[in-house]
């Protein structure tokens, strides 16, 4: 039974790596095409993917649509749950289920329905098109997971800051938020990285500045290569990255 | 005025902005497409109105019918795959992984999901393919004569959705597991149940919400899902999402696209009330 669980977890985590692996890979591959036989190690592929402006115009285009679009939805989801959690409102288990209810829609009808809308008013697709549909996405996250995270602990300590004379603004940025510090960089980030990776919404409402996800679709449509491995495994270094500094700066802190 | 009502004000206040944030960008645009829904082509025009033409080419146009037949088939048996290979996965590393080291090991199994979400179908398509590394390394071990032809088919759409939720599932099936006592299985053992039916009567049924609100997310984002059949399907078959996008571009037919994607959502919520019993999204 033993032996059993060890050789079920070593086949599990190969399958989970074995695409992985081979798109690093093959990123190095001194060659056309990305598949075997291996021809020898290139960091050529590298260079030609840092060197092509389209790409890099994406990259930038989606870091900055996820840092906008995660910030306003940080925003937003943390005022309605601080609200929603502190104060009692009539109707606030309909409001709950309305923010939240996004998360249950696919994002392909989110896009098209925001498509219809700004088609029949005549907004010009955009970069700012994309992130209002990143926020619709990411707002029901940050909503439910700031809103989890509100004790009574925190609840006090607001009252005692409102006794002393702290008007409400100032009660929210300088007691709940860095009492919430650390979720609110959880939802942060993990808006961020939705939206840095996400496709179809950015795909149907940008027209001519596109991000990341859509510039690697156009990639694919010329055939495979190991440029897009080359981006693919860029993409992955920057992600694994921010994952760990989050785990060793984040998370750790709130343990310890 | 007393604090109380300052306090709803204040309240309201706050609330506001996500509230019409979610209003004028998620509820309107999704009336606004199920009006459009109704709406008929002439020609390349939208011709507003209450027209159920739509819907009935759905349901009787058996390219469209069978698009939404592919959809429930490949959702299905990619959730049902999905769940039986995470569980026992989940469970190996809640209670055989050492507890210092079980962070580790799940960071590692969901370390996939960081690679760029377009990357990733493309990345089973190099080793699935016909010169990929699997019908290589077969073919280099003589287990097999001819290259399989796996890429391109609805195999390779199943692999690579398996794939990605095996990932999501375990996340939430182990955080079910680790918060059981194992005093529940210990006075089950006790009683004198043997290792199975301590399985079977105890612990599954515990987890049972926690694997459900898992199949459900899994049903959901697989269904809508475009890129994936897309990169690794082929062209044999489509999917309800690749059909939507064909309308919208290839025929600019977006009332035929909106009631496609009504008819996606409707789905999605016949799913959310056939589980909702065990569902519990607010604890994802």
């Amino acid at each position: 039974m033993r032996a059993l669980s060890w050789a079920y977890l070593a086949i599990a985590y190969a399958f989970v790596f074995l695409p992985v692996a081979v798109l690093v890979a093959f990123s190095f591959q001194d060659g056309r095409l990305p598949v075997p036989p291996f021809q020898g190690v290139t960091l050529d592929w590298y260079a030609k993917v840092l060197g092509d402006r389209d790409l890099m115009a994406a990259l930038i285009n989606s870091a900055l649509v996820a840092a906008v679009s995660s910030l306003i939805a940080l925003v937003l989801g943390f005022l309605a749950a601080h609200a929603l959690a502190r104060v009692r409102l009539p109707g606030s288990v309909l409001m709950r289920g309305v923010l939240i209810a996004p998360m249950t829609v696919s994002y392909l009808i989110i896009a098209l329905g925001l498509l219809t809308v700004f088609n029949q008013t005549g907004v010009r697709l955009s970069l700012w098109t994309a992130g209002i549909g990143h926020v619709v996405i990411n707002l029901p996250l940050c909503f439910a997971i700031t809103y989890a995270a509100m004790g009574d602990h925190q609840k006090n300590a607001e009252r005692a800051a409102r006794d002393l004379g702290a008007p409400e603004w100032k009660v929210l940025a300088l007691v709940s938020a860095p009492m919430l510090a650390a979720p609110l960089a959880a939802a942060f980030f993990l808006s961020v990285t939705f939206s840095w990776d996400e496709f179809i919404i950015a795909f149907l409402l940008t027209r001519f500045d596109v991000t990341l996800p859509v510039e690697i679709w156009s990639m694919l449509r010329s055939g495979i290569s190991p440029a897009t491995n080359a981006v693919g495994s860029l993409v992955f270094l920057v992600s694994v990255t921010l994952v760990v500094l989050l785990e060793v700066f984040v998370f750790r802190r709130t343990k310890t | 005025m007393t604090l109380a009502t300052a306090e709803k004000r204040m309240g309201w206040g706050l609330v506001a902005p996500a509230l019409l944030w979610t209003a004028a960008f998620f509820v309107l645009p999704f009336m606004a497409m199920l009006a459009l829904s109704f709406a008929r082509m002439e020609g390349r025009e939208v011709v507003a109105g209450f027209d159920p033409g739509n819907y009935i080419r759905i349901f009787t146009d058996w390219t469209m019918f069978k698009a939404l037949l592919n959809s429930l088939e490949i959702t299905v048996v990619v959730t049902v795959v999905s769940v039986v290979l995470a569980y026992p996965l989940a469970a190996i590393i809640a209670f055989r992984v050492p507890a210092r080291w079980q962070r580790l090991a799940l960071l590692m199994a969901v370390l996939p999901f960081w690679t760029s979400y377009v990357v990733r179908s493309y990345a089973w398509l190099l080793v699935l393919g016909q010169n990929g590394v699997v019908n290589k390394a077969l073919l280099g071990l003589g287990v097999i004569a001819e290259p399989l032809e796996i890429a391109a088919t609805r195999t390779a759409t199943v692999i690579g959705f398996v794939h990605f939720f095996v990932m999501l599932l375990t996340l939430t099936i182990y955080a079910n597991l680790i918060q059981l006592s194992p005093n529940y299985a210990r006075a089950a053992a006790d009683l004198g149940a043997g290792r199975w039916q301590v399985f079977r009567h105890v612990i599954l049924p515990l987890t049972l919400p926690g694997v459900v609100t898992g199949a459900f997310l899994t049903f959901v984002l697989c269904i809508g899902d475009y890129i994936t059949p897309q990169i690794l399907g082929g062209n044999a078959e489509l999917t309800l999402p690749q059909l939507i996008m064909l309308q919208m571009g290839r025929s600019g037919n977006f009332p035929l696209a909106s009631a496609l994607s009504v008819v996606l959502m409707a789905v999605v919520t016949l799913a959310y009330f056939a589980s909702s019993r065990w569902l519990r999204l607010d604890r994802v």
